[in-house]
């Protein structure tokens, strides 16, 4: 399994990284941790005249907590996702995410932005950063912006962001309820099969004040369940009010046959999902 | 390509290999540096049979480029021991038949290593969980998992007083 041929860059700052690629073009590439692209890249189904290697820009590697927002740099893998306890805090759904992406070794390597630029639907983090409201920077040839994650998903491996930008940053404001990432797969390491991130705020009278539904490989895109969450906050969490909600989700997800299983049996396994991952966000609101 | 230096510190030794970009590691500490404890197994990224410690972190040799690794500390099985004097991880697998082919078992001594260091008390769960991306076809991986518990309480007793 061996790649094609192309010529290797190490930038060592943003303005650098994207001085490069705006120079090369179509013919280059940004690698993060590079556990897509590499596999990607060995099938020949990606064939990068030129890869521009992020590891050395020191300024995409953090995490900060301010003022109840949370700021990732593009290149924090999901092992150092987890060992945050600053983040944990901040936000306990994306530790619980990271443990049940890929394994170990993949972790070690794999990154929050890889994960959320790369587009493919099969990725867990886009789901979670919807569901978390989170926005995505991009810096370009034309200075920064910012996209939010609810927008940002075209397609499958199409997304607002332009061939010359690079994702820099994440951020999305901490988050303390009751939440749950509930992942259906074949064994560990594998893509979902149905996955369902859920946010819940409990409030003092015990209703249901603020609510948030995504759903991962569901779809061609993240799916953000903008009226589920609706739902759940409108009518309360009795199983009525759940069944409607998931109902709801249901019709937003466009799931295919391939080798997880047939579309009829991913609808199944979605509700389900979907149903436990409001469970346990409840309960732990 | 053009061919390029790369330097690396493997198991304490600084070398050197040259080595075109799209070269994975595992193909440089095999072919070039004639270190043939990690295996290719799938060189897909599933298997873990080719996993190594790089700076501090178990990683699958085969998804990262030799280019990627450069200036980076790599250990593999060879620098943890060796046939005279084993290390604990190796005492306890041969102790607990913690292999029967072999192939897995470099890839699966260095993770179980780093994992130890991480974490030096861990559950029976933690290791299955930890050991998550390795695969053995033989074992079952029951007495994998006894091995590694039974490395880490050897490693865990008070050094005996001489």
């Amino acid at each position: 399994m061996i790649t094609g041929n192309f010529e290797y860059h190490q930038p060592g700052s943003i303005p650098e990284a994207v001085a490069l690629l705006s120079k090369l073009g179509d013919d280059a590439r940004v690698i993060a941790g590079g556990h897509s692209l590499i596999p990607t890249m060995k099938l020949r189904l990606a064939m990068p005249e030129h890869l521009i290697d992020l590891q050395a820009v020191k300024e995409l590697r953090k995490i900060s907590v301010s003022g109840g927002e949370v700021c990732i740099g593009a290149m924090t893998t999901q092992a150092e996702l987890i060992a945050s306890e600053e983040l944990h805090k901040a936000a306990p759904i994306v530790r619980e995410t990271s443990l049940q992406i890929a394994d170990p070794q993949v972790r070690y390597m794999g990154t929050l932005g890889g994960n959320v630029a790369n587009g493919d639907p099969g990725n867990d983090m886009p789901a979670l950063m919807q569901c978390l409201d989170a926005s995505f920077t991009l810096s370009g040839p034309d200075g920064e912006r910012t996209v939010n994650a609810r927008e940002f998903y075209e397609a499958a491996y199409f997304t607002a962001r332009d061939d010359l930008e690079i994702l820099t940053e994440i951020r999305f404001p901490a988050y303390s309820g009751g939440y749950a990432y509930e992942k259906q797969k074949r064994k560990i390491g594998d893509y979902a099969t149905a996955a369902a991130a859920v946010l819940l705020t409990k409030g003092a009278d015990g209703s249901c004040e603020q609510a948030s539904i995504a759903l991962t490989n569901l779809s061609d895109t993240p799916l953000f369940c903008e009226e589920a969450s609706r739902q759940l906050v409108s009518d309360g969490l009795d199983s009525a009010s759940v069944n409607s909600a998931v109902a709801s989700a249901m019709g937003q997800i466009d799931p295919v046959d391939d080798n997880r299983g047939p579309a009829e049996f991913k609808r199944h396994a979605a509700a389900i999902i979907l149903r436990r991952a409001i469970q346990q966000a409840w309960a732990r609101a | 390509m053009s061919k390029q230096t790369i330097n690396l510190n493997v198991n304490g030794q600084s070398v050197t290999a040259e080595a075109e970009p799209r070269e994975l590691l595992i193909h440089v500490l095999r072919e070039q540096l004639e270190i043939t404890g990690p295996h290719i197994g799938c060189e897909t990224t599933h298997c873990g049979a080719c996993t190594v410690d790089m700076d501090g972190m178990s990683v699958k040799s085969c998804t990262v480029f030799a280019v990627q690794a450069q200036g980076k500390e790599i250990t593999t099985i060879e620098g943890l021991g060796d046939p005279d004097k084993l290390h604990v991880l190796q005492e306890k697998f041969k102790e607990h038949h913690g292999l029967q082919c072999g192939f897995c078992t470099p890839g699966m001594i260095t993770r179980a290593h780093r994992l130890l260091e991480e974490n030096p008390n861990p559950t029976e769960e933690d290791v299955r969980f930890g050991i998550a991306g390795n695969l053995c076809r033989c074992t079952g991986y029951q007495n994998i998992v006894k091995s590694v518990m039974a490395a880490a309480e050897e490693l865990n007793k008070p050094e005996s007083v001489t």
